[in-house]
């Protein structure tokens, strides 16, 4: 029993921290979880009208440390968006 | 060149007075010139928390509105030369001071004593504004759960807009058998979250509650937490001090609750 338990269960110590990971990131910025989304969708919106991104797999994120030596004191967003094929011609076919 | 600390959490009840008493003993106690400041009007606690609760003639709010000299309303702790202690008032709100006023005083006080040491009260408001208004640095207390957690990243967020630059953090109340559980978050966790450098790990210990009951700060002495605290000091005043190693003290435990586990078929963890 108690080694299914082990397997089953993610402890509440990992679970306070994947929480709070989360939780910050929307603290940080004054913005809701819901509006994290929003951002994340439109940025992937924009970028697939020149390449073929993997949306499902992107991420975005606001960290506040990176940014301090750089740019003072300012937030910054990451964006982890892999791409799987640079070359869209079919997107770029109707733009031109 | 003396020092502004101040201590503050956010959240309440996760030991800032604690930290400050024990910090301002400390350092008095290594031969420093201290004075700890409890800037929490209306709720003030650390008078008690020092045994100094029967002493108290003029406090912070007379200072500031000149109804007596700075002198005569520090509280002389007679156990160690150089500690002092400015209450705070108990009868009035946190309008009554101002962060001008705040600066104005440590700026006063700066001349006589090597550390001052800020109680913040709870809270973001006015009453968090003067404690960091004249502050150099600050230690962020956080107890490794949630609460105390979100609160301490808002705190943070918020001295560095108040361009206080140098903010360290300390872990307080860690019940080291629920962090090997897995059922408490480890310091590990909490100051990836926090990002922030560490400065002390203090556990859980009821000798904190003893030593409050008695009015007596527990620095210096052999309990885990004195330890813990002794080590804040230590490095405060930017001397390396290693972490205390809770595991080894566990080790000890285990081997002697492994044998009772394996008689219950139980698994180790």
């Amino acid at each position: 029993m108690r080694i299914l338990h082990i397997f089953h269960k993610k402890s509440s110590g990992k679970l306070a921290k994947d929480r709070l990971k989360i939780l910050l990131i929307s603290d940080r910025i004054n913005c809701s979880p819901e509006m994290m989304d929003m951002i994340k969708t439109d940025i992937a919106k924009v970028i697939s009208k020149y390449m073929k991104i993997d949306a499902k797999s992107m991420e975005i994120q606001i960290t506040k440390e990176a940014a301090r030596g750089r740019m003072g004191k300012s937030p910054m967003l990451y964006a982890n968006i892999p791409i799987l094929d640079l070359h869209h011609e079919t997107n770029r076919s109707t733009l031109c | 060149m003396s020092e502004v600390i101040v201590i503050t959490s956010g959240k309440g009840g996760v030991g800032k007075t604690t930290t400050t008493a024990n910090l301002g003993t400390g350092l008095a106690a290594m031969g420093k010139k201290v004075v700890m400041i409890d800037t929490d009007i209306g709720l003030r606690n650390l008078d008690v928390v020092m045994g100094l609760e029967n002493r108290i003639v003029y406090n912070l709010v007379d200072v500031v509105e000149g109804k007596c000299r700075i002198k005569q309303a520090l509280i002389k702790d007679k156990r160690y030369p150089g500690l002092y202690l400015m209450p705070s008032a108990q009868t009035r709100d946190k309008s009554a001071v101002n962060p001008a006023q705040m600066v104005k005083m440590i700026g006063s006080l700066r001349e006589q004593f090597d550390y001052i040491i800020l109680d913040c009260p709870a809270g973001i408001e006015q009453g968090f504004q003067n404690a960091i208004a004249g502050a150099d640095r600050a230690l962020v207390i956080t107890t490794p759960e949630v609460s105390s957690i979100r609160d301490a990243d808002r705190i943070i967020g918020l001295l560095s807009a108040n361009e206080i630059e140098r903010v360290d953090l300390v872990v307080n109340k860690l019940k080291i058998d629920m962090v090997r559980r897995g059922d408490m978050m480890s310091v590990g966790d909490v100051s990836d979250i926090l990002a922030i450098p560490l400065i002390g790990i203090v556990p859980d210990d009821e000798n904190v509650v003893i030593a409050a009951n008695q009015g007596e700060p527990l620095v210096g002495n052999g309990t885990l937490a004195g330890r813990a605290y002794k080590n804040i000091c230590c490095r405060v005043l930017g001397q390396e001090t290693p972490f205390l190693n809770f595991e080894r003290r566990i080790s000890i435990w285990t081997k002697v609750t492994g044998i009772f586990h394996r008689s219950q078929g139980g698994v180790r963890v």
